[in-house]
């Protein structure tokens, strides 16, 4: 489709306008709200969210609660995934520790674990560190499901030709199921970064002194709904960012993977 | 001198869901040090086994398997193996495949890869080393696996429907090239196949497999057509339409059996 970046800005600008108006007193007939401001004052005003955005980014207050959160995201991916990489690799390769642990696996990533995050808060404090916990507890287990798996579904006969050709126990844990494990990591790439953000989020959200969440959490408390949807909207567009990076991350480290577009054999 | 793979009383039964299975029963098989041994037989018949167990990757049930007169414990180290489905590792490119076996022995970077590139230049890959599998078609993937067992220079090669894949011309030309790789520095293979021409084309002697199960050998055919060979022509020989006559004959009968119990099966 021709021009679909300005279509697509388009749409965004069409809510944004059908939102203002929407908001404007008086609009909505009285019977509804007696208060003509009641429609603002739930549903916020885009100009003023705008506004409150552009004196975030201004003025540069918000540069250290991005800052915060992205380190809390990043710090939980990171340690989320090589936990889970290790375990999942561990798991998959071990029959007996897979058999053993399967139930409390099972039973962990069954438990709604946001509920941690105040246990997390007591253990880690108020810093950064409850939220990469609690950021952790998710990504994990994304991670450690898809490289289980991963190690499960390793060709035999991919296995077996790298014995054939001198490989030992520790050469294989390294050239075949490695690689294989990493690719699933990197398949997982985009759910596990949401959920880092995720955990990030809630447990700034839940109690910090920093954090685009902490953010949210103060205006929320004094009825300021233009600068929760500010919030609301900084943090959309930094999953986005977010979300392009990683795109751009795995097309450089998954180049041996076959896509469907790709024609190019010979 | 004894012989580079010998199958002695060799007997592999398999425990499965409907009771046991035994795919081969007391195989007894010489192959000569730099002999061309062809394995035919119906499909299904346990060819693979036999393979698996020369190359040390299955334990027989009972009966020895020795290599040079030395039963095999383990992994069989003077063997490579060319597996008849994809077996190059996906993620790495096709020079870092062939030098894989090098890496694991711990041979000096720089040295693994010029002698990768040498094989890749030999298997006609030149300048593809950079590809990584998928890039690759199927037949420029054979020719990696290909290089990537021939760049250890192990003394047995053991192949399995290498080419069973492939278009014919491919194949043809594959078959060609390895023939010229194996008169250059004579190894013992052991080739298995369900295609008759393809293993009298290659071969020095031609041995035949019983319908499974419990699959043996029932007839050992010596080729004597005349080396250097070229597979597309020597094909129209009459001697080649003679032998292709004779072993034709002998395993007709065990085919067509072999189609019955597929069909059967496919029936229960």
């Amino acid at each position: 489709m021709r021009y679909l970046r300005l279509w697509q800005a388009l749409i965004l600008f069409f809510i944004f306008a059908l939102w203002q108006v929407l908001a404007q007193p008086g609009l909505i007939p009285p019977f509804v709200w007696e208060n003509p401001d009641r429609a603002a004052f739930f549903f916020g005003e885009p100009v003023k969210i705008l506004r409150a955005i552009w004196v975030w980014f201004s003025e540069g207050t918000i540069y250290q609660h991005l800052w915060v959160t992205l380190q809390e995201t990043a710090l939980a991916f990171v340690i989320g995934s090589v936990l889970g990489l290790a375990v999942g690799l561990w798991l998959g390769l071990s029959p007996t520790a897979s058999a053993l642990f399967d139930p409390y696996i099972t039973a962990m990533n069954a438990m709604p674990r946001v509920v941690l995050a105040p246990i997390f808060m007591v253990w880690f404090g108020l810093g950064i560190w409850s939220k990469v916990a609690l950021g952790v507890t998710l990504v994990f287990f994304i991670v450690f499901f898809n490289v289980y798996q991963g190690v499960k579904e390793v060709s035999p006969v991919v296995l077996n030709n790298t014995v054939m050709l001198g490989a030992n126990r520790k050469q294989l844990l390294r050239y075949v199921y490695l690689p294989s494990a990493t690719s699933w990591v990197f398949s997982s790439l985009h759910t596990a970064v949401g959920m880092a953000f995720v955990g990030a989020v809630v447990g700034e959200y839940l109690g910090s002194a920093r954090g685009v969440g902490y953010l949210i959490q103060q205006a929320e408390g004094a009825f300021d709904i233009n600068t929760v949807f500010a919030g609301i909207l900084v943090l959309t567009a930094f999953a986005l960012v977010l979300d392009f990076a990683v795109t751009r991350a795995e097309r450089r480290l998954l180049v041996w993977r076959p896509t469907q577009s790709e024609t190019e054999q010979l | 001198m004894s012989p580079a793979v010998e199958f002695d009383q060799i007997t592999c039964t398999f425990a499965g869901t409907r009771g046991s299975y035994t795919a081969v029963q007391d195989v007894t098989l010489a192959i000569g040090a730099g002999e061309f041994v062809s394995v035919v037989g119906p499909t299904g018949c346990g060819k693979s086994t036999l393979l698996n167990v020369a190359a040390g990757l299955l334990k027989p049930s009972s009966g020895t398997l020795r290599v040079f007169g030395e039963p095999l414990a383990g992994v069989n180290r003077k063997a490579g193996y060319m597996f008849q489905s994809e077996a190059l590792m996906p993620w790495r490119n096709a020079l870092a495949n062939v030098t894989a076996g090098l890496e694991f022995r711990h041979v000096d970077a720089r040295e693994a890869k010029r002698r990768g590139e040498e094989w890749l230049e030999r298997v006609g890959l030149a300048g593809f080393g950079d590809r990584y599998p998928h890039q690759l078609s199927g037949g420029m993937r054979k020719r990696t696996a290909l290089a990537q067992m021939l760049i250890l220079d192990p003394q047995i090669l053991l192949m399995d429907e290498p080419f069973s894949a492939l278009d014919i011309q491919t194949r043809q030309l594959m078959e060609n090239e390895l023939l010229e790789l194996w008169s250059a520095n004579r190894k013992s293979v052991i080739f298995i196949t369900h295609d008759l021409e393809e293993a009298i084309a290659l071969s020095d002697r031609v041995v035949v497999l019983s319908a499974g199960p419990a699959t043996r050998p029932i007839g050992e055919f010596p080729i004597d057509l005349p080396r250097p060979r070229d597979v597309s022509e020597i094909r129209l020989s009459p001697r080649f339409v003679e032998l292709h006559d004779r072993i034709w004959h002998s395993m007709k009968e065990e085919v067509l059996k072999g189609y019955a119990q597929t069909k059967n099966r496919v029936a229960a």
